[in-house]
């Protein structure tokens, strides 16, 4: 056996495939932190979209429907996120927690009472891989692009856009003033409350992106607790990328390889047992954390509410 | 991510009144149980039936009221760890983590130990539950401390490695298993059992254990010096600082005593039910601890309510699986919207008692 056979193209693959849904999920909370509302609830968001797209690809037999149902469902809890936090002015982790138990909650439950199946709903059709015939062509890095379906170029696709919006045009401005000095934004006649409730809503629409992803593209079906933490893992990669949309695709890749990699390993057979091997982008998150990250990078008024008094 | 708990803790532990909390309790329990009601009738189930097969399991026999007691031990212990952090201003989700570490170290020390009379094993074995959770939750309290990262994120890695772990340990190839094909350790020895009390029942006791844990918690946090540093820092770190408490040591304190409340959580659960350990002997205790902590309004009287409240879903909705054919994930989606309904609280009725910095500096240094 020989460790090094893993790193080969097919690792790369896996990574793009595990870091997909996390780009998705970490973009959407970059932009809902940036704006000053933080979202705990990207986690069970994530789950809930993983649901919606099983459950409503099962009965229109498209994973495009079940997809933007994900989409659909994450920008409605994103709104009732929006609108405990910024308008209620509850506290915006404490009200992320609770999505996040419920997502416990009625998904296994309705896995039981729609199809009577403790675990795991039934197989749905899924999203195939695209085969885009001048990549898959491509000297050595070919096969990267074979496995790979759309919604992995829409994920590095948003990243871009993502950071040039942020970064290159008056609405990214503003929206980062409202989240390093809501007052000051106001004077200056910026809507804080729209750009934040605009920010959030589309938190909750990107993660249940990704959780559509891990269902419907991933794994063609719901199984319980899918998610796996990867809400709060992107959460990590959001402030490993230093609140930025590019930084955030780095280290999602950088999560996206961790997992790869442990897969790859318990495959081969490595004599690390296999739960231990699973720790390791948890691991991971933790050591990147604690050891690369500035204390003073996050804007300035996140997790406050403002009042506009 | 940087974002305190002080305007949380204020609006929920500086009450007007207890009518005001026992009203909180109240309404957020029916809300609760609404919720759940109309997920079950959604789902062409009869909540009446459910919630009668609910409360019959719980209070219709003394076996079943037993259970009742034995399910609200683990989550009274785990709602007091959730609450003393957030006294600290630290939100300690990883409470379910600790707690399984807690019952691993529990599990080993008391078949692995041996020799001993049951006054040292029993006492020696509870000891390492609680250490194993201190433990564990030290390592999120010192990346709080000193490099600022936030506990929610950092609790919830710890608490996936923590499953991890215990999986391991007890996996096909793992080092704690037992002989045969059950993933779980030996059985502890008897010297280190909890036995039950009440003869036909599994009534071990350990409420008892939950209930002392539950009384020193209130003397330590309001009739203490600790207690004292422990709320001045939850309120304010920066006022508690300029008073001269060390905001860091306190904090990596308040975590080390959450993190052991629920080790000992775990704890009590292996010695006392399970008698061994298995990687799924918690059914989310430290998840439901959250709600109860919050919904028991972060007192340890409170506390003891919520915990009962949701011993009583827990062990109810074993019948009212049985009976009405409603699975028990519903309860998780009863703590999710209890816990919004506490967290809307403050804004529902209590607008205008928003603390200024200057008021909690003033009585920081009274």
């Amino acid at each position: 056996m020989n460790i090094l056979s893993v790193f080969n193209i097919g690792l790369l693959a896996a990574t793009l495939r595990g870091a997909t849904p996390l780009i998705f999920a970490a973009i959407g909370v970059t932009y809902a932190e940036r704006s000053g509302v933080t979202n705990i609830g990207v986690e069970g968001i994530m789950l809930f979209g993983a649901f919606s797209a099983v459950l409503v690809t099962y009965y229109t037999k498209n994973p495009w429907i079940g997809v933007l149902a994900a989409v659909i469902v994450g920008g409605l809890l994103g709104l009732v996120h929006a609108w405990t936090s910024i308008t209620l002015k509850a506290n915006q982790i404490v009200t992320g927690a609770a999505v996040n138990l419920l997502a416990v909650g009625i998904p296994n439950y309705l896995l039981i009472a729609i199809w009577n199946q403790p675990g795991a709903s039934p197989m749905v059709a899924n999203i195939k891989p695209l085969h885009i015939a001048f990549l898959a062509n491509l000297p050595i890095i070919g096969p990267l692009f074979n496995s790979q379906n759309l919604l992995a170029y829409l994920a590095i696709f948003a990243a871009i856009v993502g950071q040039i919006i942020l970064f290159h045009t008056p609405l990214g401005l503003h929206i980062r003033a409202v989240g390093e000095d809501p007052r000051a934004a106001d004077t200056v006649g910026i809507d804080v409350y729209k750009l934040r409730y605009l920010c959030v809503i589309f938190s909750g629409m990107m993660a249940g992106l990704g959780g559509a992803y891990l269902s419907v593209a991933q794994l063609s079906m719901f199984t319980k607790q899918m998610t796996q933490g990867r809400g709060f893992i992107a959460m990590g990669a959001m402030i490993f990328g230093k609140w930025t949309p590019i930084g955030s695709l780095g280290a999602c890749l950088l999560f996206g390889f961790a997992d790869a990699l442990q897969l790859a390993l318990q495959t081969i057979g490595v004599s690390i047992p296999s739960d231990l091997l699973m720790t390791f982008p948890y691991v991971l998150t933790l050591i990147a954390l604690a050891g690369f990250v500035g204390r003073s990078a996050a804007p300035a008024a996140v997790g406050k509410p403002y009042d506009k008094g | 991510m940087k974002f305190s708990f002080t305007e949380l803790i204020h609006r929920i532990t500086d009450r007007k009144s207890w009518l005001e909390s026992a009203g909180m309790f109240l309404g957020a329990t029916v809300v609760g149980l609404l919720f759940g009601a109309i997920v079950i009738w959604s789902s062409n189930k009869s909540p009446i039936v459910a919630y009668t097969a609910l409360f019959s399991g719980a209070f219709g026999s003394l076996y079943g009221f037993t259970e009742v007691l034995m399910s609200t031990t683990p989550l009274l212990l785990a709602g007091l760890s959730v609450a003393f952090a957030f006294h600290c201003g630290l939100f300690n989700i990883g409470a379910e983590g600790q707690l399984m570490l807690g019952g691993l170290a529990a599990g080993w020390a008391g078949y692995a130990i041996q020799g001993l009379p049951w006054y040292l094993h029993l006492p020696l074995a509870l000891l390492c539950g609680v250490a194993a959770g201190a433990l564990w939750s030290l390592i999120a309290g010192a990346l709080k401390a000193w490099k600022g990262i936030h506990e929610v994120i950092s609790t919830i890695m710890l608490n996936y490695i923590a499953f991890n772990i215990g999986d391991y340990m007890v996996s096909s190839n793992g080092p704690l298993k037992a002989a045969g094909i059950i993933p779980a350790t030996p059985y502890v020895l008897n010297t280190a059992r909890l036995l039950p009390i009440i003869p036909n029942t599994r009534f071990s006791g350990g409420i008892f254990i939950a209930l002392v844990m539950a009384v020193l918690m209130g003397y330590v946090l309001w009739h203490t010096r600790l207690g004292y540093r422990i709320r001045a820092v939850g309120k304010s770190p920066s006022a508690a600082e300029y008073a001269g408490i060390p905001p860091r040591q306190t904090m990596l304190l308040a975590m080390a005593i959450s993190g052991g409340l629920a080790g000992l959580a775990g704890a009590v659960q292996v010695l006392g039910l399970s008698y061994r350990f298995s990687s799924t002997f918690s059914p989310g205790y430290g998840f439901d601890a959250i709600a109860i902590a919050l919904l028991g309004s972060l007192h340890p009287f409170g506390i003891v309510l919520a915990s009962l409240l949701f011993g009583i879903l827990h062990a109810g909705s074993v019948k009212m699986q049985q009976t009405a054919g409603v699975s028990n994930d519903i309860i998780y989606a009863i703590s999710g919207i209890i816990i919004f309904f506490v967290a809307l609280r403050g804004v529902l009725v209590n607008f205008q008692s928003r603390f200024s910095h200057k008021n909690a500096t003033a009585k920081v240094q009274k």
